[in-house]
């Protein structure tokens, strides 16, 4: 006798506890295996793009804060180098450096969070993630001793920084470099060879090395479907070229492939942060510039390595204290639009963690 | 005197359950606090050890919602039907044997009542519970309900064979379906035996109380909260209840079968209901150790686990347990030193070679 069935169609979010934010899929289910989904985005559309217009160019500076709030440094950073490149402003070494070394930090907290909560989403309660908030908390201790805030730190300025780093930030900061290595073994030791990690990961979700490059993905999603593609290499900004670092890829594309994708690249962040404290020269932080900056009329596009792939700020100026236009390529949003091919076939917990492997910041995809 | 020794015991069996399930909350919030380098709760009273009466408070006062679309009756009968199972099981656990004890003598068998057929009604009563988790399922009018309910039906299925198959190499070994009578029987505890035995049952049983990693009926980060994701208040704290409860029903007949219930080990200690105490912390602490340590498995996963590797080595169990019953006496230490070698050697033989959990795809 055959039964009757129909395919159910389950509205995940925008409450769901393990969609990082307020994301809502509309996933058709044929028992626990998944037909379709359609992801509906918007619930967190605050216009930060509209509002740029209306403000002058340092004044967005916080806003961006907002975008990717697990990597705030880093959208400053982005910013902020459109804007010189806009204006053809020029940063001292000092600055560059320092940089350089915030935007390091910044992957090795966000790659934590990423790994983190893809493994809680793999069921693991919290164990891995709170070993890993600990090593994050050192990091935003870091941070507030630099700039006195925690989590959206407005640091950036155009032409530098908002000012120099406190005498106790480098020792500080030597210290946890010495000591996360360490650390990431011990991630390492709890994770990277658990059967079950492996067997929920190792040929789940696999984005193909095609399918990656055509629908513009990047970051650590690009690189785990084996493109050797990272902006600090490809483009250099700031000082990345006189830094030695490796570029990790993946060779499957499946989601093992870009969670070990992450755990390499912290410890080639861990290098490139022993390197700039060693190479730190003295000297000012900011350029002088007059109080309302005026980039000359024209277009800029700044892009960085962003710890989810490509952050890029496409300004317009027509000379006046506030952009004409400042549209943000966001890496969540572009690395999400491949979720469907990603899932299609799999099954309920595999879309969950393929969307945790994605390591998507609502902030910055609805924007 | 018959009705007194009921009540007696009713009084004893529910104190004793709701104290437990009641440190078993918070002792689980302390542990896996420390596992997860934090403190777990401790506010509420000297330690915390006031938080689970906080909470209880709190659930009480909660508003009883019903959505309406709900199937009324089976939506209120269905958190009953899951917690008194859970309960009944503690009917037949021989809390002391009959002698003499450690603070007290006893002329019989400290339990309600010592069913000859003690193992089977355990397995028999803990199964109810199934039911009320799918009526939970399908009375909520919810997806995700359904969907965990769905999982719940498979899995409980599928683990209660190997699970069971793997107590029968106990009641070969004593020779009885008696709690009192296998206890008895423990002059070493029936873990080293039944090594391969233990492992199976344990494995499945904490598939059977929807621990990690095979919490899936529940997953919160899948299904949100499966099957009990439209009840609040009182009608939650009955599937949460429910939940420790089996969760101290399966430690105690861990304890009982597997680790010599109320007997000190080798008798060097005379025997007390202490002891079967410390045996279901013990066995309570490694449950929660896995549950902090280990990711969830997928369903397909799941149930490739039961039936690819638990269910054969249960089977291979039991042919082996067989074949040692026919040896003659004395040869205890021998019989251990074998069981526990082919109990390490056949799992990692069947990891590698025949079974991994990743081995099974989705079709």
């Amino acid at each position: 006798m055959a039964l009757k069935t129909e395919p159910i169609v389950v509205n995940m979010g925008p409450q769901h506890p393990s969609t990082h934010g307020v994301f809502r899929m509309r996933v058709t289910f044929d028992g626990e295996i998944i037909k379709d989904l359609e992801p509906v985005m918007g619930y967190l559309h605050r216009g930060v793009e509209k509002l740029a217009e209306s403000r002058t160019y340092t004044q967005f500076i916080p806003l961006t804060d907002r975008l990717d709030y697990l990597a705030s440094m880093t959208n400053n950073l982005a910013y902020v180098l459109a804007v010189e490149k806009l204006g053809n402003i020029e940063v001292p070494p000092r600055a560059q450096y320092l940089r350089v070394i915030m935007a390091e930090m910044m992957r090795i907290s966000s790659h934590l969070m990423a790994v983190g909560f893809m493994i809680n989403d793999m069921g693991a309660f919290y164990t891995p993630l709170l070993y890993m908030y600990r090593e994050r908390e050192k990091l935003l201790d870091l941070f507030e001793m630099v700039c006195g805030q925690r989590l959206t730190y407005n640091y950036m300025r155009i032409g530098g920084l908002s000012h120099d780093v406190p005498p106790e930030f480098l020792p500080a900061l030597k210290k946890f470099v010495s000591e996360m290595p360490g650390f990431i073994d011990e991630y390492d030791q709890l994770l990277k060879e658990n059967e079950i990690l492996l067997a929920r990961t190792k040929g789940v979700g696999i984005l193909s090395k095609e399918l990656a490059i055509n629908s513009s993905a990047s970051g650590p999603v690009l690189r785990g479907s084996g493109v050797k593609w990272d902006i600090r290499k490809a483009d250099p900004y700031l000082v990345y070229d006189k830094l030695n670092f490796e570029i990790p890829t993946g060779t499957v594309g499946d989601i093992y492939d870009r969670y070990w994708v992450r755990m390499v690249e912290m410890r080639q962040s861990v290098r490139i942060l022993e390197q700039a404290i060693e190479q730190l020269p003295a000297g000012e932080i900011r350029t002088a510039l007059p109080h309302l900056v005026r980039p000359p009329c024209g277009e800029a596009y700044g892009h960085i390595e962003a710890p989810k792939g490509e952050l890029g700020f496409y300004i317009i100026s027509d000379t006046g204290v506030a952009p004409y236009r400042c549209h943000i390529r966001a890496p969540s949003l572009i690395n999400l639009t491949a979720l469907k091919d990603m899932v299609v076939g799999l099954m309920l917990a595999d879309a969950i963690i393929t969307l945790g492997s994605i390591d998507i910041v609502l902030g910055e995809v609805d924007r | 005197m018959d009705w007194l020794h009921w009540i007696i015991y009713v009084v004893i069996i529910l104190a004793f359950v709701l104290t437990l399930v009641m440190s078993f909350i918070l002792i689980e919030r302390r542990v896996v606090g420390r596992f997860q380098l934090r403190l777990g709760p401790n506010r509420v009273g000297p330690q915390g050890i006031l938080q689970p009466v906080a909470d209880a408070v709190k659930i009480l006062l909660k508003e009883d919602i019903i959505p309406s679309k709900v199937d009324r009756v089976v939506h209120l009968l269905a958190p009953i039907v899951t917690f008194a199972p859970a309960v009944l099981i503690f009917a037949v656990i021989p809390f002391q044997q009959a002698g003499n004890g450690l603070f007290f003598d006893l002329k019989s068998t400290a339990s309600m009542v010592d069913l000859d057929v003690g193992v089977l009604f355990i397995f028999a009563i803990s199964s109810i519970s199934v039911v009320g988790l799918v009526m939970a399922g399908w009375a909520s009018n919810n997806k995700y309900a359904l969907l965990g309910a769905m999982r719940t039906i498979a899995q409980m299925v599928s683990y209660e064979i190997p699970m069971v198959l793997a107590v029968l190499g106990i009641v070969l070994i004593a020779g009885s379906l008696s709690l009192a009578d296998i206890v008895d029987k423990q002059n070493i505890p029936f873990i080293l035996l039944q090594p391969l035995g233990f492992f199976i049952y344990f494995l499945g049983a904490t598939a059977e109380m929807n621990r990690s990693p095979f919490d899936l009926l529940e997953a919160e980060s899948e299904i949100v909260a499966g099957v009990n994701i439209e009840y609040s208040g009182m009608k939650f704290a009955m599937f949460f209840l429910g939940e420790y409860a089996y969760a101290l029903a399966v430690s105690t007949i861990t304890s009982v079968l597997f680790l010599g219930g109320a007997k000190f080990p080798w008798g060097l200690l005379p025997q007390s209901f202490i002891w079967l105490l410390v045996k279901i912390l013990l066995v309570f602490f490694v449950i929660l150790w896995i549950r902090s340590t280990l990711p969830r498995v997928r369903v397909d996963q799941l149930m490739g686990f039961a039936w690819k590797f638990l269910l054969p080595l249960s089977l291979i169990n039991l042919f082996l347990v067989a074949a040692e019953g026919m040896l003659p006496s004395g040869f205890t230490w021998p019989i251990v030193a074998l069981n526990v070698t082919l109990a390490v050697a056949l799992v990692v033989i069947w990891a590698n070679r025949f079974y991994r959990v990743g081995g099974a795809k989705v079709a």
